[in-house]
């Protein structure tokens, strides 16, 4: 992957893939990368760092479960039935934001716009309970300031919620740019950088799901 | 059209993007066929963790390590079918940045933990 060859156009959308000047020397053998998996391996390595993130969430969550200060501890916070609906509502969106995908590769309208429709209704669903769960937490006492566990888990669960409300304005964005613009190769880039972004929010909600409430609220 | 043939027929070629299909990628059904598999795998994975969470069929004290086992696999289904991170040679690229990213995480994990529980131990009881 000749990776110093597409620094040269990277950023600016209307330019061809993999035409443009080149110097033959530093050309070895397939030549040019395909800029849709530059980009794509790219934000890959992003998406990555952004898991490492969350790992440092994680470990601190985990370090901090147990100094609750006198506070409610998970086992009394966390309804499993709403955690249940939300995990549903995020992976049936991560599903249908996979046929938007392929609808887009495929310059099928009803696909896209329908995959990316449910896609947003999904994780609006999901959304609006955590956002029904934190208001809840509040209103009993449970802030983010009552104990350590609910800093780390508002922290925790925080994050990953602004990158559910994020990945629905970028969705909002994608679906304007493919209507305006059409299946240019550079609109499908970003929708092939959305459609990782989005998977990768629901891997980060299994981990999430597993750590913090099913070991948090049972066993 | 013509550009974005050009991405798609590279894609062919040599490597892949993270996300794309192996093949050309323009067959719907295929593709949908995969994306199906998938859901189907991480939803009974999914309602097996619950399931197991709230059980009193298992030996208690063996749930956390099974519900950690269920998600590392259902995180394998997502990579795999979601995202087709493979372990094909045009994906080579992908996987290693993810085995550095694995490696990271564990690090930070398994790291944070032992080094926290350990001054736990050691610092006694406080006395306010």
């Amino acid at each position: 992957m000749t990776a110093f060859q597409a620094g040269a156009d990277f950023g600016d959308g209307r330019r061809e893939e993999t035409q443009g000047p080149r110097p033959e020397a530093i050309m070895d053998h397939a030549g040019p990368t395909a800029k849709r998996i530059i980009v794509g391996y790219g934000f890959w390595i992003f998406l990555l760092s952004d898991i490492v993130m969350f790992s440092a969430f994680f470990a601190t969550y985990a370090v901090l479960v147990n100094e609750t200060a006198g506070g409610p501890s998970g086992k009394d916070l966390f309804d499993l039935h709403n955690v249940a609906i939300e995990t549903a509502c995020l992976l049936l969106s991560s599903f249908t934001c996979g046929l938007a995908a392929i609808g887009s590769r495929a310059h099928n309208g009803l696909l896209y716009y329908g995959g990316m429709a449910a896609t947003f209704l999904f994780g609006l669903g999901f959304l609006s309970i955590e956002m029904h769960e934190f208001a809840g937490m509040v209103g009993q006492g449970a802030g983010p300031t009552r104990s350590a566990f609910l800093s780390a888990f508002f922290t925790l669960v925080g994050c990953h919620g602004l990158h559910v409300t994020l990945g629905l304005l970028w969705l909002l964005t994608m679906v304007a740019q493919v209507f305006a613009k059409g299946y240019r190769a550079d609109i499908l880039r970003r929708v092939l950088c959305f459609a990782l972004f989005w998977h990768t929010l629901d891997i980060i909600w299994v981990a999430i799901f597993t750590v913090v409430y099913l070991l948090g609220a049972g066993a | 059209m013509s550009s974005t043939d050009g991405d798609y027929d590279a894609l062919s070629r040599t490597d892949h993007a993270p996300g794309d299909e192996p093949a050309r990628g323009r067959e719907v059904a295929e593709g949908v066929l995969g994306y199906l598999i998938g859901l189907g795998l991480a939803i009974l994975l999914t309602a097996v963790s619950f399931f197991i969470a709230g059980t009193f069929l298992v030996w208690r004290p063996s749930i956390p390590i099974a519900l950690v086992v269920l998600a590392i696999a259902q995180i394998g289904v997502h990579l795999v079918f979601f995202l087709h991170i493979t372990t094909g040679p045009d994906n080579v690229n992908n996987v290693l940045a993810l085995a550095f990213g694995v490696l990271i995480v564990f690090l930070i994990l398994v790291g944070s933990l032992w080094i926290m529980y350990n001054l736990n131990q050691n610092m006694g009881p406080m006395t306010m």
